[in-house]
């Protein structure tokens, strides 16, 4: 306890370097505006902006991306109340009651609640991360490689039992993504493998980063086009009335709504760690079970504040809580900290348990940041409402260009090869005619940053047990984490045939 | 085109890709090594064959009629969708084949123009503003402070002074 809040300490020393002070703030508006635009979630600006931090040394890297991370989930919320289009899906549940608020004239109390929800959420999170990380590092110190495995094949099993995507489709997602990350050469043997079509391009493998500006940035942003095509994005901007008098009173109203707030902060934290949840589902079921506990359930979809608050403050603290895995485990929580992820292994950092040992000054400033990119977050927010709102007015044909832009120099600047743009170009427009046909993308962007940590996780776990597959069972770790994983694939196997037994009873 | 037929051609083509994947996986070895474990090709292949089955677990749903998208009869992409997305899309790959000829400055306020004055329909004077304060502010970026060297096809020697001025 001592020890850890002696090492939050030395986090904050790192954290008010000036440097780092600029990249939190930085970060922070960065985030508010692209959690903002409609279209453009934390997972899309930090997958463009990653390859612009290979100029700053680790730390600071990430805590400038975590800071867009953190920035993002609350810049959600404004074109949510605003427009009530959704700025990322993080902040779906936001438009149910904070759209109807805006429309009564009550923006400026659904974007005061959005962002002391958020606070109050990103705070909460935090220092429960703070707590729960140290001894869970500590615990995974012992993992060797069958643990590593089971913990990546758990990862990809909450995909597939708890996604909701079809099925077969989670199945694809996940497998293409390992095998695009086998590309290259074969890490023990050395040869080359699976060089397509015998392109030298492919020598070099394929890196996670071309896939997830491709499906993040390009795939998404002809998504957008499309939606702009179909009419959408033409919506009406409310007006907020914004004055320091009416905020004292909408503060004064939110202080009776701490339950909806904090039991937001609890839910949205601990569905954050799983990888496959994260702070989309985490929101709605934070505004479901507010529904629920709420003296006047009625009054959700019509504009209730607890309605705005209890999602908000879940999808912040889920982003926190997808780091927790990501820095004490290796294992991304959610899309974002798979990026962030892969980010760690460019800037040369082994993730991992080891991370907490041999890193000590990377993990504590990227913690002490998230105490002040929240904080930074909820001021910049507050104070720049009316410039936030002007700039939801700027036009979709001028922003679409610049990102595009931005996705060719961000596939081109990590390898500075062609071959890249290309496949980078090939993988967005495939991308979006997947997206039409509802493949989930984010198991695959999972996948290729986790393979090449996964084969030799299994190589070397089989070559302990001499080929046997009982590796996985026989540990006091990896057991139980494998048969978790396993009850989780068969998951929807158990759904369909429990529905079918009810029908039959039914009939 | 319907959004069931598309589901049918995905399906195919994505099985196709896998069988090439797997058939590629062979050239190393894919049984196990005496001394040296799972051989370099095992991890690619099976997981290309568990990509193969997902595809024809795809299949069997088209052909049950099973779930949203297999059982959709409207259609794929509506065709005024379908010109925004393909003027966008060829745009893109015209810019990204322009960039190993005329360079990055040549080809980004070609795509600028285009998005900006006939996708947009923005005024000229924003067009022409935009279209020359990007690449500046791109070049300054990322070759001046980043370091990092854009392609420049032809007109590489035009910018052996302003390398001169920085470096």
């Amino acid at each position: 306890m001592l020890e850890t809040i002696g090492l939050l300490g030395n986090g904050f020393l790192i954290v008010f370097e000036p440097q780092n002070l600029m990249l939190i703030i930085g970060g922070c508006a960065l985030g508010l505006f692209i959690g903002a635009m409609p279209g453009l979630g934390s997972v899309n600006g930090v997958a463009i902006l990653l390859p612009l931090t290979f100029l700053v040394p680790p730390t600071g890297a990430i805590i400038f991306l975590a800071a867009i991370y953190y920035g993002a989930m609350y810049g959600g919320a404004i074109s949510s109340i605003m427009l009530g289009i959704p700025g990322a899906s993080t902040a779906v549940a936001t438009t149910f009651d904070g759209r109807p608020l805006a429309k009564q004239g009550m923006a400026d109390k659904a974007l005061t609640a959005a962002a002391v929800a958020s606070f109050v959420g990103g705070t909460i999170s935090v220092v429960l991360f703070t707590f729960f990380a140290p001894p869970l590092a500590h615990v995974a110190l012992v993992f060797g490689a069958p643990e590593e495995f089971a913990l990546m094949m758990l990862a990809f099993a909450t995909f597939v039992g708890l996604g909701g995507d079809d099925l077969f489709k989670t199945i694809f997602s996940i497998s293409i993504g390992l095998v695009l990350s086998a590309v290259g050469f074969d890490i023990i043997s050395g040869e080359p493998r699976l060089v397509l079509w015998d392109i030298t391009g492919f020598l070099h493998g394929v890196n996670f980063l071309i896939l997830a500006i491709g499906v993040y940035g390009i795939g998404e942003m002809i998504w957008t086009v499309e939606e702009h095509s179909l009419g959408g994005g033409k919506s009406m901007l409310s007006d907020a009335n914004v004055t320091v008098k009416r905020t004292l009173s909408n503060l004064r109203e939110l202080a009776s709504k701490w339950k909806s707030i904090v039991m937001g902060s609890f839910l949205g934290y601990f569905v954050g760690i799983l990888p496959a949840a994260g702070a989309t589902p985490g929101s709605l079921m934070a505004y479901g079970i507010a529904k629920q506990i709420s003296k006047e359930p009625e009054k959700f979809g019509h504009g209730a504040v607890e309605g705005v608050c209890a999602p908000e403050a879940a999808n912040n603290a889920a982003s926190t809580g997808s780091m927790l895995p990501m820095l004490t485990l290796g294992i991304p929580g959610s899309p974002t900290t798979a990026i962030l992820l892969g980010g760690m292994v460019i800037w040369g950092l082994e993730p991992g348990p080891r991370l907490f040992v041999d890193h000590s000054d990377f993990v504590w400033g990227l913690i002490a940041s998230l105490y002040a990119a929240n904080i930074f977050a909820v001021l910049i927010n507050v104070a720049f409402i009316p410039v936030f709102i002007k700039i939801l007015k700027t036009p979709f044909t001028i922003l679409a260009p610049i990102i595009f832009i931005l996705c060719l120099i961000g596939g081109y600047a990590p390898t500075q090869s062609m071959h890249d743009v290309w496949l980078m170009v090939i993988f967005g427009i495939a991308a979006y005619f997947m997206r039409k046909l509802d493949y989930p993308l984010a198991p695959a962007v999972l996948a290729i940053v986790l393979g090449p940590l996964a084969e030799p996780a299994l190589r070397q776990s089989l070559i302990i047990s001499d080929g046997s597959f009982a590796i996985f069972f026989n540990r006091t770790y990896a057991g139980p984490i494998s048969v978790v994983a396993i009850l989780l694939l068969f998951l929807p196997l158990f759904k369909m045939v429990y529905v079918k037994l009810r029908n039959r009873q039914a009939a | 085109m319907t959004v069931r037929t598309a589901e049918l051609l995905m399906a195919i083509t994505m099985g196709a890709f896998s069988i090439y994947l797997m058939y590629k996986s062979t050239e190393l070895e894919i049984g196990w090594i005496e001394n040296e474990g799972p051989g370099g090709g095992a991890w690619p292949f099976w997981l290309s064959a568990v990509m193969l089955i997902s595809c024809l677990g795809i299949l069997y749903n088209w052909f049950r009629r099973k779930g949203r998208i297999a059982s959709s009869d409207k259609i794929y992409i509506e065709s005024h969708v379908l010109m925004d997305v393909t003027s966008v899309t060829v745009a893109l790959v015209i810019t990204v084949g322009l960039f190993s000829f005329i360079g990055i400055y040549g080809a980004l306020p070609l795509f600028l123009i285009f998005y900006l004055r006939f996708l947009g329909k923005h005024s000229w004077r924003l067009t022409a503003l935009l279209a020359v304060l990007i690449p500046v502010t791109i070049f300054f970026f990322f070759e001046i402070t980043l370091k990092i060297i854009l392609p420049k096809g032809i007109t590489e020697p035009l910018f052996l002074p302003l390398y001169k001025m920085f470096f």
